[in-house]
């Protein structure tokens, strides 16, 4: 191999700087999102050989980032496939992470003038979208799939390539649910702003003083009552995932949201007298319960065991409750506001 | 942890296997085993229908409806919303 096509390997250092740290956190946070990426290619970290391992990722900068970092102190070749900045996994399970990016990209960086062994490293869960046997029918390199875990991957290697069954199991632990909750939480108010304006107005016309001072009044009820729906379904229940009953999601929400609903009713200022009184709690009880329910649900996105048939399942069966839960919870909420 | 009971849509072709154990490899959850030189399924309920299992089988005995278990992505696809997903599908969850 020449010199010259050692040069087109970018030279990539383990260590990661603040700025990657902040982009990190801001991605996670959902600012200024959408485009993480990296430019897809052959990168070289530490001084890698001709017999060096090749490890193939994909260009979105946490896993690029999250795999430099883990292989610190270890001579790799780094192979970026162009995934439009999405990960490994989400990007396999489109076939943007697949076989035929890893032969296009195995045969445009040049790999065979750098590597003398055919084998290529990929991820475990880029196997949704690459075929290990039609790789090495159409460009000869052997797919060992690693594991999971980029932090398992220093094992993994110094153990010939062989991966526990641990290492090939993938987990939802605190940790990683913790990391999903953020972007969770970025995304709801855009839904539930809706909701609470909603209620603001619909109060406005039915207290007893100005439609500003009821409808203000009424707004705040609301948005209490949604931030409660938002903490027991994107908070509580990615939290307590494991141990909350149920397998639905809708269901695993019940706890936090009745417990959250509960709550928003013991904090309410000033209640209704009578029968309005018992209205306005379960008006509160049913739509925060719903909610929450509602948004857990859809947690089952960020989730890293859920089928497409079963969610399809659990909306068919849930979304009428929690639809119909909203709607009589609401209409109990108004008739307990009004004057009448 | 595991999702619903008796949903997915993963089959196996006892006769097409040839054992190779490439689905026990890329399962992320377990699903598959090998025993006496075949490909077995020990537990279908952790099968998220990821499709790597029947991607990664040479003779296809293994078939599966895959696609992404995400009930955001499946509401937004039902009421005619695209692209608005927040996670790192960005623009083409369709939810199906």
């Amino acid at each position: 191999m020449s010199d010259g096509d050692r040069a087109s390997a970018v030279r990539v250092s383990p260590k990661l700087t603040i700025a990657d740290r902040m982009g990190a956190f801001r991605v996670r946070w959902g600012i200024g999102r959408m485009r993480y990426g990296v430019e897809p290619g052959l990168y070289a970290l530490g001084s890698p050989d001709a017999d060096s391992e090749v490890l193939v990722t994909a260009n979105y900068k946490l896993s690029f980032d999250t795999l430099r970092r883990e292989l610190s102190g270890g001579d790799y070749w780094i192979l970026v496939l162009d995934t439009n900045a999405v990960n490994v996994w989400c990007a396999a399970g489109k076939g943007t992470f697949g076989t035929a990016e890893l032969v296009r990209r195995i045969e445009t960086v040049g790999l065979t003038g750098f590597v003398n062994h055919r084998r290529v490293i990929v991820p475990q869960l880029g196997a949704p979208g690459v075929a290990a046997h039609l790789v090495r029918e159409r460009c000869g390199f052997q797919v060992i799939y690693g594991p999971i875990n980029a932090f398992d991957i220093p094992a993994f290697l110094k153990d010939g390539c062989k991966a526990d069954p641990l290492m090939r199991s993938k987990t939802f632990t605190l940790r990683e649910r913790l990391a999903v909750i953020p972007i969770e939480l970025v995304a709801a108010p855009k839904f539930l702003a809706p909701v609470v304006l909603l209620f603001g107005v619909l109060g406005g016309f039915t207290r007893s003083g100005t439609f500003l001072e009821d409808a203000v009044q009424s707004g705040i009820t609301a948005l209490v009552a949604v931030l409660a729906a938002l903490l027991a379904g994107a908070v509580l229940t990615p939290l307590l995932l494991p141990f909350l009953p149920g397998r639905y999601f809708s269901v695993k929400s019940l706890l936090p949201g009745i417990a959250m609903a509960v709550v928003v009713v013991l904090l309410r200022g000033d209640a209704p007298n009578g029968w309005r009184s018992l209205a306005e709690t379960t008006g509160l009880l049913l739509t925060v319960t719903s909610l929450g329910a509602f948004l857990a649900m859809n947690f089952t996105g960020a989730s890293t065991f859920t089928s497409p048939s079963g969610v399809k399942k659990e909306m068919k069966l849930a979304l009428p409750f929690q639809a119909g839960a909203a709607v009589v919870g609401l209409a109990f909420w108004i008739a307990s506001q009004s004057t009448g | 942890m595991e999702y619903l009971r008796n949903v997915t849509s993963l089959s196996l072709d006892p006769s097409l296997c040839k054992g190779c154990g490439m689905c026990v490899v890329v399962c992320p959850h377990g699903v598959f085993l090998r025993s006496r030189g075949k490909c077995v399924i020990r537990n279908r309920d952790a099968c998220m229908e990821c499709g790597a299992c029947a991607m990664n089988c040479p003779p296809g005995a293994l078939t599966v409806n895959s696609g992404v278990g995400c009930a955001a992505a499946r509401l937004q696809s039902l009421v005619g919303v695209k692209g608005v997903c927040n996670c790192d599908c960005t623009t083409s969850c369709d939810g199906e």
